[in-house]
């Protein structure tokens, strides 16, 4: 479903502030897959991402999402088949929008964004429905601007506008982090139900090594632009955040990162 | 009072324009300037030549959404900052303008324009003139409002508002850009093809310093109408365009002299943008604020 064949990403190269974020990284995802992503500050985690959805470009390397090589297709082309909830729930609306019309953007991804209305009766119908599934009474607020929800509120709205046309692969970047606990535990739920409903192959980065460990069926632990450590589903299983750290301090110079969640 | 009506009617185009680049693409666009006198020109020299109006009319709007497509492809393709792109496409124009008119002026006196019927009809200067540009502009206001309500104006307003959430959803943002830049200055040339046939001629520099006064207009009825629906921002365009012109009609009546009115519009707009940041209006906006988000739980 994603391949990444040695991919190389490189910031202000050839300047002494040279900074090679991935390092011939290589990363194989099966249809379904759901991968959980740990590493220390600047790992590369969300620079990985960033590839993926072709916010950046590699310096080497491919990219090949469901069988299509992607490494330099511009971020909106390939956005039909790339979900992303961003850290910041600010990042995945549109504040001055309503929610309708940030679910009409999303809903149409994909398809030809054309003169005909926005929002009519009939996909007002299935915003409700899909607003329905989130348990926030949303669906009564279709006419409410975003820039007016909580951060929860406006992360469980971007999870479904990332999950809603089925991306071939959904991209989390720590996205219950800014959240506080109650609400975290909320999307995180969300996250599970809808990658299982959509049945969606997902990469997710987390800070949160409890949650590293159930979600998911592989975690990979990543350091210095490469990935140091792929547990699968079985040894997942029988893994602890404290087996985990113990992994990580066996890496030199690694720490992990500082926002770090044992439970 | 009733000319600054009239004026303020017209040049509410201009301010829908504005307020398009302005607020809804957050791209402070100077092509503003040089597309009015575009529009201006086309059409007074199309209809000197004896072209159909409505043929002026579409010729003009077309010339101004050519201006904002240069502009565009300057900041999207070019990766020039909006404010320089735009005084880039400016300038251009000046000279474009000229060529266009031959002459730095082009007098409209003797032709028949669509000012002709209601001069005849002795409605300029009255109500009747006013009730009539009213209606003219409730028509591109409810267009504009219409298209903003698309797949692709809202396209257009995501860009503008989150263009990372937009582009991550699969708009191209340089191409949601360059419409609206161009659909802008399709209605600014608009404008300035009908300011042409009210003022009775088409000058080069007609267009200098309009930009301050949509921007005027554009904040002006936002601190007064309040811009939480799309259609409430398009209506307080056109009302602040109204206000606009009656505040400036009002310093010509105190005896300012219209050399003055440049000075006296960036004044405005200086006031109407810092204003809003003193402590006390911070206070009422936040009241306001919060009223609206619990009624609207
Ligand atoms: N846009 C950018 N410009 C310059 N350098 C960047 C950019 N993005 C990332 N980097 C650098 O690349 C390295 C990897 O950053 P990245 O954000 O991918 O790390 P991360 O694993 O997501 O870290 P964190 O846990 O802090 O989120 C860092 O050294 C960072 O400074
Ligand atoms: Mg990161």
């Amino acid at each position: 479903m994603l391949q990444l064949e040695n991919i190389t990403k490189r910031f202000f190269a050839g300047t002494v502030n040279e900074r090679t974020a991935l390092d011939g990284l290589n990363l194989k995802l099966g249809e379904g897959d759901f991968v959980t992503v740990i590493g220390s500050n600047g790992a590369g985690k969300s620079t990985l991402l960033n590839v993926i959805s072709g916010r950046y470009t590699p310096d080497e390397g491919q990219v090949t999402i469901d069988g299509r090589r992607v490494t330099r297709q511009a971020e909106h082309r390939r956005a039909s088949r790339v979900g992303r909830v961003f850290q910041d729930p600010m990042a995945g609306t549109s504040p001055h929008l309503t929610i309708e019309e940030n679910l009409a953007i999303a809903f149409g991804r994909g398809q030809r964004r054309g003169l005909g209305l926005a929002v009519t009766g009939s996909k007002r119908e299935v915003f409700r429905e899909e607003l329905k599934s989130l348990e926030l009474g949303l669906e009564n607020r279709l006419q409410m601007r975003v820039g007016m929800l909580s951060g929860g509120q406006r992360q469980a709205l971007s999870l479904l506008m990332a999950t809603y046309a089925k991306p071939a692969i959904l991209l989390l970047d720590e996205h219950t982090a800014a959240l506080d606990p109650s609400r975290a535990e909320l999307i995180t739920r969300l996250t599970g139900e809808q990658v299982a409903r959509h049945h969606l192959t997902a990469l997710m980065v987390t800070h949160n090594m409890q949650q590293a460990i159930e979600l998911g069926n592989r975690l990979i632990m990543m350091h210095e632009g490469r990935i140091v450590l792929d547990v699968d589903e079985k040894a997942k299983k029988n893994t602890t955040p404290e087996h985990l750290l113990e992994e990580f301090g066996k890496i030199k110079g690694a720490t992990l990162s500082d926002r770090t969640l044992l439970d | 009072m009733v000319i600054a009506a009239e004026l303020g009617l017209i040049y509410a185009i201009l301010a829908i324009g504005v307020y398009l680049t302005y607020r809804v693409l957050d791209f402070p666009d100077l092509t503003v300037d040089g597309s009015f006198t575009t529009g201006a020109a086309l059409s007074a020299v199309l209809i000197v030549s004896g072209t159909p109006i409505w043929v002026a009319l579409i010729v003009s709007i077309v010339g101004g959404m050519a201006a904002g497509v240069v502009t565009g492809l300057l900041h999207v393709w070019g990766n020039i900052n909006p404010l320089l792109a735009g005084i880039l496409t400016q300038i251009a124009l000046y000279s474009i303008n000229l060529r266009i008119m031959g002459k730095a002026n082009v007098p409209l006196l003797r032709q028949s324009t669509l000012m002709t019927p209601l001069r005849e009809a002795g409605l300029l200067g009255t109500w009747g003139a006013v009730a009539i540009f009213a209606v003219v502009v409730a028509i591109v206001g409810a267009a504009v409002y219409g298209f903003l309500g698309t797949g692709f104006g809202v396209a257009i307003r995501a860009t503008g508002d989150n263009e990372l959430m937009a582009r991550s959803q699969g708009v191209n943002t340089g191409v949601t850009k360059v419409a609206g830049l161009a659909i802008s200055n399709g209605l600014v040339a608009l404008c300035g093809a009908f300011m042409a046939q009210y003022q009775g001629y088409a000058d080069i520099s007609m267009g200098i310093g309009l930009i301050v006064a949509g921007l005027a207009s554009v904040i002006i009825g936002q601190a007064i109408f309040g811009m939480t629906a799309v259609w409430q921002a398009v209506l307080a365009a056109v009302l602040g365009s109204v206000i606009y012109r009656a505040v400036i009609q009002l310093a010509l009546n105190a005896g300012l002299n219209p050399n003055d009115m440049k000075m006296i519009s960036a004044v405005i707009v200086v006031i109407a943008l810092v204003l809003p940041q003193w402590s006390v209006f911070k206070k009422i906006r936040h009241r306001r604020r919060r009223v609206m988000a619990a009624e609207a739980v």
